[in-house]
Order: C-alpha cells, then structure tokens, then sequence
C-alpha cells in the first residue's frame, strides 16, 4: 500500500514536486504559501537540487526561464501579487515556448488584499496573464491528494506542449491539512530524457538559440498561428474535470477548488431532501471543459457558479453553455468563503419555481 | 597570398547591422576571440540584452538565449545552477544592466554567482533612439533631455563599478574601454581574467566597458572616441574596482 501521510497541501506540493523529478526551485516568500519555500529549502538541500529564494518574483520567473531553457523541470510558487510580478516572465516562457511549472495559492486582492483564500485570479490564470497571444495550461487542485498528484501532471502537458503550466490553488488549500496518499514511485531526474532544444553548449551539433522575438516580416504573425494550432490540440486533448451526480440534474453546480468541497456538501444536502442536483468540477481551467458543460447544457435546466470572486468563470460557463441554460452565481470575494447552507440555500431559490 | 586575419569562430558569418563607429562590434569580436582561445565555444550560453545588441543571439556562434529587459543575471543564474559545466555571459546594456535590471545585477553579484557580465556604457539609450540612460552624464543631451542632464530634476547616473564594490559577493570588477587600441587591448584582458575567473569556479565577475554611440551622441566617429578620453573617462575613471583574487594572496 502507498504510503500516507498527514500533511499541509503547501507542503504535498513540495512532495509532489520533488516525486515529479524537479530539482529547481526559485522563488520569493509571500502569505499564504510560505510553507512551500521554507519546506522546499530542506528537501532540495535533502535531495541536491537548487533552492534559490530571490530578490524578487521577478527574478525567481527569470531563473525559471533559464532552468527550462537549459533542460530542466523547473518551478516556482507564489500567491497573486507575487504572480503579477511574474507576468512579464510567463509571456517571454510562453513566447519561447518553454515548459515551467507555477503554483500560485491565490490570496485576496487587487492590490495586497488580504491573505485569506481567494479565487480571484481565474481571469489572470486562464487568458494568458501576460502581454501577447498565449495561453498557460492552468490545473486547479481541490485536496492535498491533488496538490501532491498535480506537479507530476502539470510538468507532463508543460513538456508535451512546451508550454508554462499553472497550479491555480488557494489559500484554504494550502493550509489545510489532510491525508495525503504518495501513490507513485519518485521520479529519478536522471531518468529524465534530455531535451532536443535545451541548450549546453553546441558541442558536437549546430548551436540553439532561445528567444520569444522575430522582427522579420510576417515571421511573428506565423509563429503565433503555430502556437495557436498547439492550443487547438491542447484544447481537444486536455479538458478535464469531474462530473457526480449530474446524468438525472436539474441544477448542476459548476465550482473548482476549494468552492468544488463546499458546493460537494451542499449538493448532497440537496439530494438528501429529493432535489435532483449535480456537481460538474472543472479540472483544467485552462482548457476549460467546454465540451462537457456544452452537452450538458442541451439537457440541464439550470448552471449555478459557485466562485470566491465577484465572478469570472462564470463567463467561460456561459460561453460553453451558448445561452441554452440559465446560468446563476454564487460568489464571495475579498477572502470570503462560502458555506454549504448559503450555497442550499441559492440552490433552493433557483429550483424554488420548478419544484 | 596568406590570409592573416578573419573573422574568428565565435562569431557567426551574419553581417552585423552596428552604426559606423559603434562600439558593440569591437566587443563582439573580443568575446568571440577569446571563446576560441580559451576552448570553451562549445560550452558556452551567452545572454543577449534588450537594446541595439538584441541581435546578439545571432551574432556569437555558441547557444545563446534572449531573456526580458535587465533579467539577464536571472536567465544566468538559473542555466549556470543547473548546468554548472557550461559558461555564461550576459552582455547588456546601460539600460539594461543599470535601470530596468539593477535588482538582479546586484543581487547576482550579492550571491556571487558564477557568471560572467559584459556591461556595455555608451551613456545612451541606443536602440530606441537616444533618450536618457542611467549613466548619461551631467549636463549631457539626450532626446528626453534635449537642454542636458539636468541632475536636480534627473537625478545623478549610476556608476556601477562603484555601486557594485559595495558588494561583499562581487569577485572582480574592472572598468575599460574600447575607443583606443591600447585600451583595446586592456579590455581583452580584462574579459579574459573574467571568463578565466568563471572557468576556475571564482565568481561573479563583470566588465564595465565604455563604448562610443556616435548616433545617440550626435558626433562623428572620430569625436566619439576622443570623448570617451576627454570627458566620459573622467567621470567613469578606468581601472579595477575588485579583484578578490589578488586581495586573497
């Protein structure tokens, strides 16, 4: 049986990370994460990788961007304003098209906000982020069990597509403690194959060059279109999610993360007292499963949203439903997190004329 | 007849699109020289600034990698951590190195990291077309400065050899230029002992090098090079700012 553990979810993302074979670890404290630096500090001491904290987020991307570019599986984590730092890094990987992995466990904002768990950065971590043309695969965890398994996933579509990934967690996710099953064996880095890219030294082959600019004519406009054919494949390839108890719904609730746990027990409270109601949890939220809600959306009366922000991936429901469904929303901003009563509650006042 | 001097295989064959009596291609060749002579082409990654040498990439004939604006000690840092074999150069700019990316100049020179920077002061912002740099000088023009450097409303430059001997991590820096072939040859050297320094697994070690822009200066090639003696040289005073390796002896 694999082992189990009781632990922080910042810290089942060290774990996650070192099993997914990264020995490259740049990054800057900030609440609430800061479990993943200090713990990753031991552990790549432990493992003989690199821990480097930095001067900034901006710097720590940077590294990031050299790790990849020289081969290596390479992460950071941050919280929001950290993120927004790092922006500008995210769209130089992205335009190089080099595969990095970022966990952001999102704090209350705009601004300094707060520390408390939000879901405010959807729109951030699903439309690129950055300046330019680009998307970043985009993973939303909802356990430590998901937290530990992500990395793992986040660094095979990162190197599939060589493309960053993104671990959108939250607050609450990141310290709260659960059981956390290790349910693969650690990957040896060594085992690792070297990259046809990665640059070493031309010893022995033509040299690489790594760089997101083409100022040729015309050149840029095509290396955009290419990249846009690898989102296309990405996006009827990667959508993941998990529906329960939606085949016989009237009502679905779409929620991710921690609001998926939340919205989980109200769902049942509804189904306890007769109410036919469904959980649909995307998965990737960036490619968002619209396909599934798509066909739901010729059967299922009614979507609720349920999100800690004023409302962000509500669009994408609405995008994917094309106006077939009615689409209402739940949603505490600021650090708020919603209860499973108030979310029954919504739910009853939805059905209330179709009971 | 018997050819006695070409082009050497640390650059590539692509013709270089520097202005007449720019300074940047006196450097090129002097960093292609010497990753011929000390053998180590086919290790080395070198990082491309943003500027007028963002075409560095396709210049030196070695893997080279094009980072955002100031972020090349960052780049740097993270291929050299994780490929500690190969050799580093990150050649930037004023604007590069000593306003947008001070952080992460400093900071690489704080944790002595094992690279080598070519920081290149022509006191100028090149590339988009001569606006004030960190290192324009007092009472010097530039196009958003068109009455002269005005340091009580401007600010004074940044004199990076000086800033950075306030750094315990720095291992070697020196100050040249490239407007005479004495110093020249000064600046060879110098970028010698600075890849040598890298090779021998020392540390953190940069070149400041003076460096004329004729166009972003509005004088001839001629002038620009004897403004470096007259005026820049005296602001920005040649010499070494650190060597621990002499200090250690």
């Amino acid at each position: 049986m694999a082992e189990k553990r009781l632990m922080y979810g910042n810290h089942a993302v060290v774990e996650g990370v070192i099993y997914a074979g990264c020995r490259f670890f740049a990054g800057y404290p900030i609440t609430p994460q800061n479990e993943i630096p200090e713990y990753m500090s031991i552990r790549m001491n432990e493992e003989g990788g690199v821990f480097l904290q930095t001067e900034s987020e901006i710097a720590a991307i940077n590294m990031l961007f050299g790790a990849a570019a020289a081969g290596k599986r390479a992460m950071t984590s941050s919280s929001s304003p950290g993120i927004s730092l790092m922006q500008e890094g995210i769209s130089y990987i992205a335009g190089a098209d080099m595969p990095v992995l970022v966990v952001n466990v999102v704090r209350g904002g705009p601004g300094l906000g707060n520390i408390a768990p939000a879901q405010s950065d959807y729109y951030q971590a699903t439309r690129g982020g950055g300046h330019g043309d680009y998307f970043t695969i985009t993973l939303a965890p909802h356990s430590g069990q998901e937290l530990f398994e992500f990395p793992r996933l986040g660094f095979e579509l990162a190197e599939k597509y060589r493309n960053p990934a993104l671990i959108l967690a939250d607050g609450l996710l990141g310290q709260m403690m659960e059981p956390v099953e290790f349910t693969y064996e650690p990957i040896d880095p060594t085992s690792l194959p070297e990259k046809e890219w990665a640059l070493s030294g031309c010893k022995g082959r033509e040299r690489r060059v790594v760089r997101s600019y083409d100022l040729r004519p015309g050149k840029l406009e095509d290396l955009n279109r290419r990249r846009f054919e690898k989102y296309e494949n990405i996006k009827k390839n990667e959508q993941r999610f998990r529906a329960s108890r939606c085949d016989d719904a009237d009502l679905v609730v779409v929620a991710y993360g921690t609001c998926a746990r939340v919205s989980d027990a109200a769902v049942r409270m509804a189904r306890d007292r007769g109410l036919k109601v469904g959980l649909l949890r995307p998965i990737s939220l960036w490619p968002f499963p619209w396909d599934v809600l798509g066909d739901m959306s010729k059967r299922v009366e009614h979507f609720l949203v349920v999100e800690m922000s004023c409302g962000q991936m509500i669009d994408d429901v609405k995008l994917a439903t094309e106006c077939r469904s009615k689409v209402q929303f739940h949603g505490r901003p600021g650090g708020g997190v919603p209860t499973p009563p108030e979310i029954y509650e919504k739910i009853l006042g939805v059905l209330g004329g179709t009971r | 007849m018997k050819k006695i001097f070409g082009r050497p295989a640390g650059l590539t064959e692509i013709i270089q699109r520097y202005c007449p009596g720019c300074g940047h291609g006196i450097v090129h060749r002097l960093i292609a020289e010497l990753l011929v002579e000390l053998d180590i082409r086919e290790r080395t990654v070198g990082i491309a600034p943003v500027g007028c040498s963002v075409f560095a990439d396709e210049y030196f004939n070695c893997d080279m990698i094009q980072p955002p604006h100031g972020r090349g000690p960052a780049v740097a840092t993270g291929i050299k951590r994780s490929r500690p074999d190969c050799v580093l150069f990150s050649y930037q700019g004023d604007g590069d190195l000593a306003a947008i990316g001070t952080a992460e100049t400093v900071h690489a020179a704080a944790r002595n990291e094992k690279i080598t920077v070519i920081f290149i002061n022509n006191a100028i912002y090149g590339m988009t077309g001569g606006q004030l740099a960190p290192t324009t000088l007092p009472g010097m023009r530039s196009t958003t400065s068109v009455k002269g450097r005005d340091v009580v409303k401007q600010g004074y430059p940044i004199k990076v050899c000086e800033l950075l001997s306030g750094v315990d991590g720095a291992y070697y820096l020196e100050r040249c230029a490239v407007n005479t072939p004495k110093n020249i040859i000064k600046t060879k050297k110098a970028l010698k002992t600075a890849f040598k320094n890298q090779m021998d697994d020392k540390g953190f070690s940069l070149v400041e090098i003076l460096s004329m822009c004729p166009t972003g200066w509005g004088v001839t090639p001629v002038q620009s090079k004897q403004w470096i003696d007259d005026v820049m040289s005296k602001y920005y005073p040649l010499g070494v700012y650190r060597d621990r390796a002499k200090e250690e002896k």
